[in-house]
């Protein structure tokens, strides 16, 4: 005859070995692995502190990334411990766990004893299933979709670039978004500005932008500075922020932007297009070169076309819009190897991608000093570019 | 013979190409081979003083020029050279 289940119950905690909540609280201090195995639910509501989720569904696919050390001491808990006493014979008899236990009477026990739980931030129940494809990667998971939740990213320009960045980063759940465009909707842009629509001709970018960016993704707070970045307000502008996404088409404001961002020691997503090509880096103050150390002066006007209009490429700004955002969600992740010290060169006609590495200039005007040496007057500054490319038209 | 790659910005210097063959054993040795074939790059370049312009970045294969020997840097038959002027433009 199959036993009851309060017969199974009996006969499994006999097989293994119990804890009590007063023994678990000394061993918290001493850094052993506590396994939460109620559902992930339940742990949202409170768990002991530092204690890892791994629901009981899910254990045996899970544990290994939380206790991968079948050797050392393991405590399972739930919330009166019946389903960690199950739990605990799985690991003990089918994976091979050689010091596990679960403690006696859950966390109902540990509550009723005065003991500290932890509350964690955690994700709604729509945020869950919003961003449910992200906390499937164990790279994101709850505490990198929170990451991104709470990340400030700044992007210049709601252009080219700046569309499928913004787009992006929106529906990856970056948390705030600062558009900076003195911009408004003009039919010509819509060939590869995707963030804008037919319906919003002359309606001022950043105002459009939110506006899609809501669409996409309510959870997002939008920041809109209607302004053009230039020395009077760019301080006032980038404090605060974690990234900046530079997208800006014109050689002054690049320096600019580079000088404040060194300055105060925010990193910088920078692509540039023209034509079929793109370059990409990331210039991350002090960890790696700056833009200065890339590029020291500014090209005359003849070669830069930034001074006048240029074709582009429809799809092309997609293409390094979407690297940039990549970019910038393993800094804000603080994943992989993002590109500092490199810069990407990508050719649609050729299909290719290649890179250059861009060094640390130890003599360079601005990175090559401390932060608080660089002045407001020297910010952006080199000979009379801004005239050349007037004189230019 | 080495292999220069040209930015958009100098292709009409060169006819359009993407990629042109120069001689020499060292950087400032093929850049001026390809000054020689092609003088509308000379300007672009090189200053008056026959320096390499500030605002151009060269790199023998992926390392910046400006680390090794500069214009002395030795060139290969196998080796390629980047020609790579800033770009901006993200409208």
């Amino acid at each position: 005859m199959s036993p009851s289940s309060a017969e199974l119950l009996r006969r499994v905690k006999s097989k293994i070995e119990e804890v009590d909540p007063s023994e678990v609280k000394e061993l918290i201090d001493e850094g052993v692995t506590i396994v939460d195995v109620r559902g992930s639910e339940e742990f949202a509501t409170g768990h002991l502190p530092g204690a890892k989720s791994v629901p009981r569904g899910h254990l045996e696919t899970r544990i290994e990334s939380a206790a991968p050390d079948r050797s050392a001491e393991l405590i399972l808990y739930c919330a009166s411990g019946n389903r960690s006493a199950y739990a605990a014979r799985t690991l003990q008899e089918d994976l091979g766990y050689e010091r596990v236990r679960s403690m006696t009477g859950g966390i109902t026990l540990w509550k009723d004893r005065g003991y500290e739980v932890e509350i964690p931030r955690t994700l709604s129940a729509e945020q869950r299933d919003r961003y449910s494809r992200h906390l499937l990667i164990p790279e994101i998971d709850v505490a990198g979709q929170l990451k991104l939740l709470d990340a400030k990213v700044l992007l210049l320009g709601a252009g080219g670039l700046g569309s499928p960045t913004a787009l992006y980063l929106a529906a990856a759940g970056v948390g705030t978004l600062g558009i900076v465009d003195n911009d408004t909707v003009d039919l010509s842009n819509l060939q590869r500005q995707v963030i804008h629509d037919t319906q919003r001709l002359g309606v001022p970018k950043v105002d459009s932008a939110e506006q899609s960016i809501k669409a996409l993704n309510p959870d997002v707070n939008v920041v809109k500075y209607p302004v053009r970045l230039d020395a009077s307000n760019i301080m006032e502008i980038l404090d605060g922020w974690d990234v900046v996404v530079d997208g800006v088409d014109n050689f002054p404001t690049r320096y600019l932007l580079n000088d404040a961002t060194v300055r105060l020691q925010i990193p910088v997503v920078s692509a540039a297009i023209l034509g079929f090509e793109g370059q990409l880096s990331v210039f991350k103050p002090y960890d790696g070169p700056c833009y200065r150390c890339l590029f020291p002066e500014p090209p005359p006007a003849e070669l830069a076309p930034s001074c006048g209009a240029n074709g582009v490429l429809g799809v092309l700004p997609g293409t390094m819009g979407l690297l940039q955002a990549t970019e910038v969600v393993k800094l804000v992740l603080g994943i992989g190897e993002p590109a500092i010290g490199r810069l990407l060169l990508y050719d649609a006609l050729a299909a290719t991608l290649g890179e250059v590495k861009v060094r640390r200039d130890p003599h360079c005007p601005i990175c090559s000093r401390h932060p608080e040496e660089i002045t407001s007057e020297e910010m952006g500054v080199f000979p009379d570019y801004e005239a050349f490319c007037a004189a230019a038209g | 013979m080495a292999t220069i790659k040209i930015p958009p910005v100098l292709r009409p210097a060169v006819g359009g190409e993407k990629e042109v063959g120069a001689t020499g054993t060292n950087v400032g040795e093929v850049l001026r081979g390809l000054v020689t074939a092609h003088p509308a790059t000379e300007s672009q370049l090189f200053s008056g003083e026959g320096e390499l312009n500030r605002y151009v970045n060269v790199y023998l294969n992926d390392e910046d020029v400006r680390v090794l020997d500069g214009l002395d840097t030795a060139v290969g038959e196998q080796d390629t050279l980047v020609i790579l002027p800033a770009m901006a433009g993200g409208r």
